[in-house]
This record gives C-alpha cells, structure tokens and sequence, in this order.
C-alpha cells in the first residue's frame, strides 16, 4: 500500500509538470516552433552542413571519403580552371546584375504610368519568367546556333553582314551571349518587384514635389530613389544571388565551353562532382562561392538601406 | 592494324582457332547458365534514350518477351546518355534507384564496389559465343571479376559527302593521316569544309581528339599511370589538329554532340565523325534533299597515324547492376536474355547497326553486310581503345574525360589560345591532379 501510495503521488507530480509546462507562454511557444526549425534543419542546416564537410574530405562518387582538411582548396589554388570559373562567375553576375537592374527599373517605371492594355503589358513583360529555364535555354542556343542562328540569318538577310556570328564558338562571344540570355530570363523579376514597390510610394509625395517645382530628374532622385531603396535591396540580394549561382543557362546552353571560357563556379562543382565523380572537390568549389554570396547580401543589406542615403544623403 | 589486333585478342585469350575463323567464330563450347530469377522479382531497367525509333521499340519488345518468359517485371526507362551518368553516380552514392543502368564507358569502374558481380554472364557469355574483344573485356573487368557487361558501342566512323570527297581528288577515303588532312584541305578550298565538335561535347569531341592524341603516340598516361601527355608525340598530334581546325566549318569550337548531324543533314558539312544515325535519320526522312544526302553518304574508320595501327576511341555501352538491388539474380537474368545472341541480333537488325557488337561472333549478322555502307560500323570495337589507355579505367580516366582535360587541349591549340607546347603543359597539370589521388 506504501508503495502504491509513493507511486501515485509521483504521477501526480510528473502529470502536474507536464501541465504547467504547456500552460507556459514560453515552452508552448517554443513547441510551436519544433515543426519549423526540424525543416530547417533537416532541409537547409544539414545539406549546407554536409556540403562543407564534403568540402574537406576526398569523397568520390560511391565511396566514403577520409577528412584531408583543406586540401580541396589548396589544390584548387593551383587550378587555372577554378580560376577562370571564378572570374567568368563574377563577370557574369557583374555584367547581367547591373544590366537586368537598369532594364528592370526602366520597365517598372514605364508600367507604373498610365498606359493602354498595362495589363497586357505586364504580362508579356513576365513571360520570360513563366517559361521554364531550360527551354529558354534550348530556345537560346538555337538562336546562337552557329549554322542556324535566327540573328545570323535575319541580319544576312539585310545585308549587315556576309557569315554567321560565332555566338557560342568564341570565348568572348560566348560570354557576353550567356550573359544576354540571363538578363532575358532575370528582367521580369526585377521589373515587376520593383513596380510593386512603386506602387507602394505615396502619391501626395510627388503632389508635394511637384508644387515644389521640382523637375522630373529631381522627383526620381529625391522621392522614387530613396523610397523605392529598400526593395531594390532585396530584388537585387536575390538578383545577385541567382545568378551568381545560375547552373541551367550554362549548362544548357555551353556546357562551360569553348575552352571552359563561360564555366561558371557552379556549373565547373557538378562537372567536376558528378561527371569526373570527386564529390570532394565539387563541394569545395561549391563553398567557396559562399564568401562571394555572403558579400553579395552583406552589401545590399547594410549598404544600401542605410538610412541617410535613403533620406537623401550622400553617403 | 591486323597484326595488332591478332596479337591483342590472342593475349585475351580468345584462341587462334576461334579468330582465324574471323567473323561468324564457331563457339568453343556450350556454356552453362543456372540462375534462377528471385520469385516475383520487379527490377527497374534506365538506359540510353534511343537514337533511331525502331531500336528502342524492338527493346522494349524484348524486355517484354523477357518478362512473360521469367515473370520477372521490368520498368524500361530511358534518359539522354549524358544525363544517365549523374542518375548512375547519385544511385551509387545514395544506394537507391535503378537495379540496372545501361550507362557508357568507364561509369562503372568509378564505383566497382556498389555493383554486382556480374563475372558468371561475361563467362557464360563469353565460352558461348567464343570470347569478347579485348577493349569490352577491359571495360567490364576489375581485377578478376566482371562489374559490367559491355552492350557494345554506338560506333563513331566518318560519315562523308561521296561527290565531295571525289570532287576534292579522292578516289579512295584516305587511310592514313596524312592523306586525310589533304582531303580534308581539299574539301575546304572546294567550300564543302568537314567539321568536327571541338566543344563539351563528350561523344564526338572525346571520340576524335583522342584518337588524334594517339594516332601520334601521344597518351594522357603510361601503363603505370603516370602522366605523360606533356610530349613530344602530343605536340605532333596537336600540330596536326591546328592544320585541320584551319579547314573546319567555323562554330565548331562551340559544338555538342547534335551540331554535326543537323549541319551535316543541312548539307553544309562534308566530313564530320558520328554515329550511323545521320545515314539512317537521311534515308528514312521525307524530305528529298535529305534523302539526296543519304544517298550520297558513306562511312570509313578513322584514319591510321604514324602509330601504324587503329586509334579509335568509341562510346562504349555497358550494362551495370547495383547491389542495393532486392532482385540481383533477376538483373543477371535479364542481362543475358538481352545480350544472348538471338534477342540481340533481332534488334540490332532493327537499330540498323546502331550498336558495334561487343562480341566477335555477332558479327555474323546479316545488318553488316545488307549494305556496304553499314559495314565499317560492325568493327568498331575491334579498332578502338579504352578511354584511360595506356593505363587503367577508374576514377581518373573517367575524371579527365568528364573534366575535357583532352578536348580543351585541342581545342587551345587548334584555336591558337595556346601554343601546342603550352596546351600540352597544362593539360598534363590538369591530368595531374586527377592521377595524383
């Protein structure tokens, strides 16, 4: 009986933590948040944990792979591949950012005015976000295709020049198309984001600049700019880092040739990865785009929503 | 290029009987086959996605006739071949997927572990059908053991204009470089250039440039695996690479593996290196100028180099089963109902020679001898070597050849982005540290 009696006081000890606990603001708070963070875990922490850890191992496709440290990396210090990967990425990312930005910005304000069939407009302006990335990239390199290129064909027909361009075959050529393809697929995004966050400013500002005198330029600098600053961040945060990590294009469209000249760091990680089958050294390249990425977003987050130049200033 | 070949399959251990027989070897003796498929076993079959319809259809059609005789079902899934390496490298690595992939080249001996022992059908196989050539045997063998099983080759041979090729001088297709490169200088000043991928493309690029590496002695390794292709005899072949780039159709340094078909089935391409598909795709066509073109097309093997013997580098199909596979027995079975000789000369009749067979005594099939255009085709594998010559197949050869360390070479040299010495230098850095591991 004493037994059973110690028993039962006990349960109603445990049965009275376990109540309190989920009468606390602070435990259920944090159960709720259990479903959340395991996704995060299993679906972001661990890959991106188990890619730097691939990254110091000498792992190969099937096998089990030995910890080498920083081996990956020291060798591709030496690799002039790697280093042409690294510079193509940048130039890329460089070029097609700023180029989609300018473009982007220019239709987002166009779309803002009153215009006939906006609507319309605005659709066709997202359609080459709607078409899935490799067929576009399918669609490109048939236009750059050096025997049945439509731009060859078209300006042969008009007399501007006499052979087909070397779109693809030239390593500068190349580069500058893969770039042209990216910009056609990443206008949309920055365009209609960024209207969306024109269409947040509000109008007695302009009503109030206007009764000011101030002149067209004055109106873009002092109100749309600033007001319009903190989306740019994020589209352009985002812009940078899709193309900076942009795989299909490439992939598709050159396969990083000619002569490695368009391989980007992420389209050299798979080669290298799967079709040459070092896992370890795939994954290396692949961390070391994050010190790029992370600059990327640090940039758009503290540079450009600091708060005096949003205001106006000249930071 | 006999002598060579006499020697390498009697060193295989084919025996001179059964090769003095040449094509339709009488087999040795009958082999025994005893395995028993898992009860109710389903397997899931991918391989390379088909070329030519009638190929993949006459496929299935046996996969089917597989399966109602052994109850063993079978899920027949196809993918570009180039896609089939990561699936293969991802099922490897993660031990789940396909039971058996039907994947290329050396694939298999970068995860030799993870497949299963398929020594008992090469055996069968073999003694049944008087012995594999030595390049499939060195494909499917590690160590001891067989992991895979070579299907045979979608064979790479010179697919040429006939008028043209007359045109420019020719009576005869030129069997030694040296002629080759006059035809193909001949051809360019004729304005009918030839062309050949000098791109990421892994079939034909691969294919030509290293049999130009080796027409000349050059290799990526020796026999120890050590890293010789910094030499003088790559520098030649380099040389002479950069002399034919200069007769080439321009583009081709941006050229996969499907540009040379549709310039060539365009008619603006004389001479370029591909499978039969461009021949079969012509003449079942309906439109009349490719018809026209089919009909003025004939093949011929890759020239011979101061090496004096064949060089040829071709894409070579293998079978490989996984051991995460609940139903090995089933894999195995299937493997031989596919390759045994009946089943497979049904459909190689239906690929139209497609696929170079792997083993001597297929070449009695009548495909190879219906029209002579076919013929160069039915030796394929004869003529070529494995992708990591002279050394061994593994993760390195398969690595250098995934990574286009060979093609980059050529296509540095013959661009001019770099002198031959220099691309040699660095090619031999990039082999390097593939070999070093």
């Amino acid at each position: 009986m004493a037994v059973m009696a110690e028993s039962g006081v006990a349960q109603v000890k445990r049965a009275s933590l376990w109540t309190r606990a989920f009468e606390s603001r602070n435990f259920l708070g944090a159960m709720f948040m259990v479903p959340a963070i395991t996704i995060l875990i299993l679906f972001l922490a661990y890959p991106l944990a188990l890619g730097f850890w691939l990254g110091m191992t000498d792992t190969k496709i099937g096998g089990a792979g030995r910890y080498i440290g920083f081996q990956n990396f020291v060798s591709l210090a030496k690799d002039s591949v790697f280093w042409l990967s690294v510079f193509n990425t940048i130039f890329y990312t460089v070029t097609a950012s700023i180029v989609k930005f300018a473009i982007g910005l220019y239709l987002a304000l166009l779309l803002n005015e009153r215009l006939p069939m906006k609507s319309m407009i605005r659709a066709i302006v997202l359609l080459p976000f709607v078409v899935p990335t490799v067929l576009s990239a399918i669609a490109f390199w048939w236009i750059y295709d050096s025997q049945f290129s439509i731009i060859s064909w078209v300006l042969i027909k008009a007399g501007l020049i006499t052979r087909y361009i070397d779109f693809l075959g030239d390593p500068w050529n190349a580069r500058w198309s893969v770039v042209a393809a990216n910009i056609w697929r990443g206008v949309p995004f920055v365009a209609i984001t960024l209207l969306a966050g024109l269409q947040t400013i509000s109008p007695s500002l302009y009503e109030a600049a206007n009764l000011d005198g101030a002149t067209n330029m004055q109106r873009f600098r002092h109100i749309t700019l600033p007001m319009l600053s903190p989306i740019i961040a994020v589209v352009m945060t985002f812009s940078v880092l899709m193309t900076f990590t942009d795989f299909q294009l490439i992939y598709t469209i050159t396969r990083g040739g000619p002569i490695n000249s368009t391989h980007l760091m992420a389209t050299l990680s798979f080669q290298r990865a799967i079709t040459g089958g070092n896992l370890g050294e795939g994954a290396a390249i692949s961390n070391a785009m994050i010190p790029f990425l992370v600059a990327a977003i640090l940039l758009s987050f503290f540079g450009l929503q600091r708060s005096r130049w949003q205001q106006g200033g000249r930071d | 290029m006999s002598d060579f070949d006499r020697r390498s399959v009697l060193k295989a251990g084919l025996g001179g009987a059964a090769l003095l027989a040449g094509p339709g070897i009488v087999p040795v003796r009958a082999a025994e086959w005893t395995n028993t498929p898992e009860p109710n076993a389903s397997i899931r079959v991918l391989r390379w996605k088909q070329f030519i319809q009638a190929e993949f259809d006459k496929f299935a059609e046996q996969t089917k006739k597989f399966s109602e005789k052994t109850g063993v079902k079978v899920k027949l899934e196809a993918e570009s071949w180039e896609d089939i390496r990561p699936k293969a490298a991802v099922a490897a690595n993660v031990g789940a997927g396909p039971d058996l992939i039907i994947g290329t080249l050396d694939d298999p001996h970068k995860f030799p572990e993870k497949l299963i022992d398929v020594t008992d059908v090469a055996d069968y196989l073999g003694k049944q059908y008087g012995g594999w050539y030595p390049v499939a045997e060195k494909y499917g063998k590690k160590g001891n053991g067989w992991i895979a099983i070579p299907q045979g080759a979608t064979g790479g041979c010179l697919n040429y204009r006939i008028s043209h090729v007359k045109a420019a001088g020719f009576d005869e297709f030129p069997k030694d470089t040296a002629g080759f490169l006059k035809l193909c200088q001949a051809l360019k000043k004729n304005n009918t250039p030839p062309g050949f991928a000098l791109g990421h493309a892994t079939g034909d690029a691969n294919g030509w440039c290293q049999w130009a590496l080796w027409a000349f002695g050059g290799k990526v390794v020796n026999e120890k695996n050590e890293v010789v292709i910094d030499s003088p005899e790559t520098v030649a072949a380099l040389e002479y690479v950069k002399q034919l780039y200069d007769t080439f159709i321009p583009g081709v340094l941006s050229w996969n593996d499907s540009n040379n078909n549709k310039a060539f089935l365009n008619g603006e391409l004389s001479l370029t290196l591909n499978g039969i598909s461009i021949w079969t795709v012509g003449k079942n066509s309906t439109d009349p100028k490719q018809q026209e073109i089919a009909k003025d097309m004939n093949h011929a093997p890759m020239p011979i180099g101061p090496v004096g013997v064949s060089t040829e580098q071709q894409n070579v199909l293998v079978y490989y089963g996984y051991k995460h596979s609940k139903y090995p027995k089933a894999v195995k079975e299937y493997i031989k109902f596919m390759m045994d000789k009946e089943n497979y000369d049904a459909w190689e009749v239906s690929s139209n020679g497609y696929v170079s067979p792997p083993l001597p005594a297929y070449n009695d099939n009548p495909v190879w001898t219906s029209d002579p255009k076919i013929t160069p085709y039915r030796d394929c594998l004869k003529r070529c070597r494995d992708n990591g010559f002279a050394g061994d197949l593994g993760y390195a050869s398969a690595a250098v050849m995934g990574d286009f360390v060979v093609v980059d070479m050529f296509a540095e040299a013959a661009s001019g982005s770099a002198t031959p010495k220099q691309a040699a230098a660095r090619a031999a850095e990039r082999a390097k540290r593939y070999y070093q591991v």
